[in-house]
């Protein structure tokens, strides 16, 4: 037990742990949950010298305002992420992203909001203090699983920090460029044929925009109705992240890491995995298109995500 | 048998056992899922992260950067799948509780199936269930079949929060809530028995897919002491 922790002076909205996720779960429920943008959660523990699977902090538009007490720290915050540390003198220092920072006993990080993304992430070097969960610390706020009880945190709560030998932190920062565009490359799904041929043609050639309603389980979206020509209903069956679903409305919902394990609505598409992370960032009001890419091109352009994740993670190694 | 394999996006398999929900059909889906969860313990079999049973259909997540779909088909196409290798199984008694403060919608049910609360009861209980596969909330099992007298569509608003342990009915299915979630099963009753159980994380799901359930009548007496 170590006694260096954060002291949560606001909890923010949507504060939790998140790793790499929880897996072989699925069969009675339990969803994959884990960090939303697996790229900028990699990024994170690079930075601070972790190994790739520690957990860190996710928080969501508005973040958290932490409190070091007893100890010293190093720690880096990734994204697109206004934020500043409030030093020991009073002066309040601008945060930059994917940047090594000391942390001295005493001083606070004021994670302000995120710009035109949703999710950001806090690392420490060595991690936080958690206990495992079948094999991961990310918190399930759904079925009440992970650290903190399976709840997003709240004021004057504590989260305590490994110890870890700061000294031997190399001075680490990433030249990160987010390639955004507001294209989603998904494949058909296996209820494609059940839409009109109009809405299958709406589908990858209108815009959608991303509403209110979304949160870490899935995405709803605006635009043009889907017609169903089929049924509007399927016999329940699993569903992984990435799923766009269409329910009797005709708008789509893509499913994110925290979604229903098994749902009755017909699969129009799935987003492929090289964009998941990207579409876990949209905010509310964007627009997106998508387009239909087939299996092979999805496995070349996660092969190409992967190597560029890669490239940011060996470039000062 | 397996009817058909597709591919779910990049990251998944998507086996189908054919259009007909029965006991036969989701059998075979568990076999295949008994005979997969063997293998990936064993590590005889690589990249697989997540099994999903369903009715009649087999879902297998995998990581991309370990294997791809091409090569785990081959290999499911491949396999000899022994019945009920398994035959760990279990038969579980859920007590039920009908009084009307957990009963949520038995008018409903009498107006719509024209019978009394008795006679749905009787056609409730007199009955063993089978699981077909738990899931959309962390240990809902999803059990048939449900007398046909008593099948009803499922309500036409939702409930925005139906209570944690209520046991729902729709169509041929019957469920428990294991947790305070929005639903829209017919609500006959509640049970006090934990569904899920976080801290047995061997077995955190009391009813898994192929599982057995024999529902029983308890007053609200026995309810309110079930967990004393």
């Amino acid at each position: 037990m170590t006694d260096t922790y954060f002291e949560i002076l606001r909890p923010g909205i949507n504060t939790t742990i998140q790793d790499g996720g929880r897996y072989h779960l699925y069969h009675i429920g339990i969803t994959v949950s884990g960090a939303i943008d697996q790229r900028n959660y990699k990024l994170a523990n690079y930075i601070v010298n972790n190994k790739l699977s520690e957990a860190v902090i996710e928080f969501a538009y508005q973040g958290p305002l932490l409190k070091l007490k007893n100890g010293k720290i190093n720690f880096a915050i990734t994204g697109d992420i206004f934020f500043n540390i409030i030093r020991n003198n009073s002066k309040i220092e601008k945060g930059k992203c994917y940047q090594n920072y000391s942390l001295n006993d005493g001083e606070q990080i004021d994670v302000v909001s995120t710009k035109k993304s949703v999710y950001g992430y806090l690392s420490v070097s060595g991690g936080f203090e958690l206990k495992e969960t079948w094999k991961s610390y990310s918190i399930n706020t759904k079925a009440q699983i992970g650290p903190n009880d399976g709840n997003k945190y709240s004021i004057n709560e504590k989260i305590f920090i490994k110890k870890s030998i700061i000294e031997n932190i190399k001075d680490r920062q990433i030249d990160y460029k987010d390639s955004f565009n507001n294209i989603v490359r998904a494949i058909k799904g296996t209820n494609f044929d059940y839409f009109s041929d109009e809405a299958k043609n709406i589908f990858f050639n209108e815009a959608y925009s991303v509403t209110r309603l979304t949160d870490r389980m899935g995405m709803r979206l605006d635009g043009p109705n889907l017609e169903n020509t089929v049924n509007t209903n399927i016999k329940s069956e699993g569903l992984i992240r990435g799923v766009i679903q269409v329910p009797a409305d005709g708008k789509p919902i893509i499913l994110l890491s925290d979604h229903g394990t098994i749902g009755g609505y017909p699969k129009i598409a799935t987003v492929i995995s090289a964009d998941l992370d990207k579409v876990a960032q949209l905010s509310p009001g964007m627009k997106i298109k998508f387009k239909e890419v087939n299996l092979e091109e999805a496995e070349k352009l996660f092969k190409d995500y992967t190597e560029e994740t890669n490239k940011y993670l060996n470039e000062h190694s | 048998m397996i009817k058909n394999i597709s591919n779910l996006g990049d990251s998944a398999v998507y086996c189908d056992f054919g259009p007909e929900v029965n006991e036969t059909v989701n059998s075979n889906v568990i076999d295949y899922f008994n005979h997969l969860t063997n293998l990936v313990k064993e590590e005889k079999i690589q990249g697989i992260n997540n099994l999903i049973p369903s009715y009649n259909k087999l879902i297998i997540s995998f990581d991309l950067t370990i294997t791809n779909f091409l090569k785990l088909k081959e290999n499911i196409q491949n396999l000899k799948i022994i019945k009920n290798l398994k035959k760990n199984n279990k038969k579980i008694k859920i007590p039920v509780c009908c009084d009307e403060k957990y009963g949520l919608d038995f008018h409903r049910l009498s107006k719509k199936l024209n019978l009394s609360k008795d006679e749905i009861l009787k056609f409730y209980f007199d009955k063993e269930y089978f699981c077909y596969m738990t899931g959309f909330i962390a240990g809902m099992p999803f059990l048939g079949n449900v007398n046909e007298k008593i099948r009803c569509n499922r309500l036409e608003t939702p409930r925005v929060k139906v209570p944690e342990g209520s046991i729902g009915i729709t169509e041929q299915f019957a469920n428990i809530y294991a947790f305070e979630s929005p639903g829209g099963w017919n609500i006959i009753g509640n049970t006090p028995k934990k569904i899920f159980q976080k801290s047995n994380p061997e077995e955190p799901a009391l009813i898994k897919p192929g599982d057995k359930v024999i529902f029983y009548q308890i007053s609200k007496h026995e309810y309110l002491k079930f967990n004393d």
